[in-house]
């Protein structure tokens, strides 16, 4: 008690010499603490961006260093835009987005809904289901790959014993029309618990008062349901929707690992595609355009989602 | 209890919902058991029909994954003389001489020195950015905390073709440091965003008496917040870790040799004839396990670090 007042008593006196060497003032400050991360950011995000807008309208080939650079204007955009196979990707991409995020938001709603049932114990068992989204995508799909071999492998066999049906007759990893859904079923485990983190978030910052004075006005559960605990939580389930639903768009470690796009091109997502262009046929021009083009997709995509999740939240 | 409240669940909608969510619980942690199981399984066990739940441990995905081994005839074999450790005899069982290390240990400490690099450098720019944008009028304040946290939407492979020539220009290519310099920034975003909320609710009239008593800004920064945000430095710290130790997209592009990380080399482990599953099981297991026991520390934090400290508890 004794030591630490008169450990802050001294504390509070500072040197003199300090005194002298006082001179940045609040500005420099700011600036110095501001400027290294500015820096580091401008020199390894916003610079390649440039470069790779530069790089879009040009014939440019990495594997080619002494081949004639050309200016090929928008060719590059219009060759894109016009490719069937292009579509086809943004086809698989957007069934992959879609049907993560719906069964992402039901099972994760539903499950922070349980818990938030407050039963003894769910401390330990929200963090035993957390446990796959913080995990390497990369290393986790591989290992998937294994759990869907057809005979030996666990999925497999779990549905075999399931629904009876022979657990070497069907390949989720080779079969084309399998393979999409089976991205989807890993992708749902292992980020579903992301989405029931926000949910109960969601659901923790309702007070009870509310549902106290609805109990008053003898509203049922279930109206109380739809019209407390649905527009309450909305807002929290429409970030991790955006969250989400940037994230898949990127999706690259886990589905290359998982099927590498195929069997085919039917699990291709843009991700996959583009970085067959740009880093095996090493068209590094087109590549660039198609990198501008997901950009700008998803840039614009989140600004207009994000205006109506502002709508939603001055409700 | 002491009063009935209609907010409190009854005990039969307890049970029913905790009977659910724990089934859940168990039916998702299956796969990781089902990792860290067969990395304990000998070759023939692992692919085993049906599945084998119970089977005699062994450590030979282990050995596979930490060694590389060449078939040997039973003259050389017996040549060789007695097994001298217990590994060489797990090896041998299976008519194998133990030819030397693997490039798992490689890989698993550019893993270390990579993370680490790279968290120490992102909490030392991102604290001193946050607490500039917590504490000072900085001009475009908006603006450029929106830049930051942009940077996050980018595709890693679409920025990867001008940082692949950028980095082969200036000779980082499949070098640490190239590797620490891009976790830093692709993780800045987040660390930023994160440690200005913690800073945020340190009060600053703490600082002000500080200031009041003759401290310089340095010293109320590093004697009065720093001390008062470590909680906060930490658990960010320990995000940045895990999705620098986590990265792929990036370390596949970049790296080939030197500085390969460890997400690339796990899914390359091959045995005879196709994938040697308890080795790849058991890189895994070692990959995986420390980032389960961090995320079992971390819990109270974890909302808060994953969704940029959009939601706080």
């Amino acid at each position: 008690m004794l030591d630490s007042s008169i450990e802050r008593a001294a504390r509070a006196t500072p040197p003199v010499v300090a005194k002298r060497i006082q001179g940045l003032s609040d500005r420099a400050i700011a600036w110095l603490f501001v400027a290294p991360s500015i820096f580091l950011l401008l020199a390894v995000n916003i610079f390649p961006l440039i470069w790779t807008i530069r790089l879009s309208f040009t014939n440019f080939r990495v594997n080619r260093p002494n081949a004639e650079v050309g200016f090929v204007g928008l060719k590059n955009y219009i060759n894109i835009l016009t490719d069937a196979d292009i579509w086809q990707t943004m086809q698989a991409t957007a069934h992959f987005l879609i049907w993560t995020i719906v069964l992402q938001v039901l099972i994760g709603f539903t499950l922070a809904y349980l818990i938030n049932k407050k039963f003894r114990g769910n401390d330990m068992w929200t963090t035993i289901i957390v446990l796959p989204m913080m995990l390497s995508p990369a290393v986790v799909g591989n290992f998937w790959t294994f759990l869907y071999q057809p005979q030996i492998g666990l999925f497999n066999y779990a549905v075999g014993f399931l629904t009876g049906t022979d657990p070497s007759a069907f390949s989720m990893i080779g079969d084309v029309s399998l393979a999409p859904w089976a991205i989807v079923i890993v992708d749902t485990w292992m980020w579903t618990p992301f989405v029931m983190l926000i949910c109960l978030a969601g659901l923790r910052s309702i007070p009870g008062s509310i549902y106290e004075a609805a109990e008053c006005d003898r509203a049922s559960k279930w109206r109380q349901f739809w019209t407390i605990t649905i527009p309450m939580v909305l807002p929290f389930l429409m970030l991790a929707i955006l969250f989400r639903g940037i994230e898949n768009f990127k999706m690259f470690d886990l589905v290359v690992q998982l099927t590498g796009g195929g069997p085919g091109s039917t699990t291709e997502l843009t991700s996959i595609n583009l970085k067959r262009e740009a880093f095996e046929k090493w068209r590094t021009g087109y590549a660039s355009a198609y990198a501008v083009i997901l950009f700008v997709t998803v840039f614009g995509l989140a600004s207009i989602y994000v205006k109506a999740l502002n709508k939603v939240k001055q409700r | 209890m002491s009063s009935y409240s209609v907010t409190e669940p009854s005990g039969r909608q307890k049970l029913f919902a905790g009977t659910l969510v724990i089934l859940y619980a168990l039916i998702t942690i299956l796969p990781l058991l089902w990792i860290i199981g067969t990395s304990f399984k000998s070759p023939s066990d692992a692919i085993a029909y049906p599945p084998k739940t119970f089977f005699s441990p062994t450590l030979e995905g282990y050995v596979n994954l930490f060694t590389t081994r060449t078939r040997a005839t039973e003259e050389d074999v017996k040549a060789l003389g007695e097994p001298t450790t217990w590994y060489d005899r797990i090896v041998r069982k299976d008519g194998f001489v133990i030819a030397g290390p693997s490039r798992f240990m490689e890989r698993f400490s550019n893993s270390m020195i990579i993370g680490f690099g790279s968290t120490v450098l992102c909490i030392v720019l991102g604290t001193a950015a946050a607490y500039a944008f917590s504490r000072f009028k900085v001009p475009l304040k908006d603006d450029l905390l929106f830049f930051i946290l942009s940077t996050r939407m980018m595709p890693p492979i679409a920025v990867a073709i001008p940082i692949f020539l950028m980095f082969r220009s200036l000779g980082l290519n499949d070098t640490h440091l190239g590797m620490i310099l891009l976790y830093t920034a692709v993780n800045l975003s987040l660390a930023v965003w994160l440690l200005k909320g913690f800073i945020d609710e340190i009060p600053i009239e703490y600082e002000e008496a500080a200031l009041i008593d003759g401290y310089t800004r340095f010293q109320a920064f590093y004697k009065v917040v720093l001390p008062q945000a470590m909680t906060g430095i930490a658990s960010t710290a320990i995000f940045c870790l895990i999705f620098a130790w986590n990265e792929y997209a990036f370390a596949v592009l970049l790296t080939s040799g030197t500085a390969q990380t460890a997400p690339p080399f796990i899914p390359t482990i091959i045995g005879v004839g196709g994938q040697d599953w308890p080795a790849v099981a058991a890189g895994a297991t070692l990959f995986l396990v420390p980032v389960m026991i961090f995320t079992i520390v971390l819990r109270k934090h974890l909302l808060r670090g994953i969704t940029f400290g959009a939601v706080r508890k």
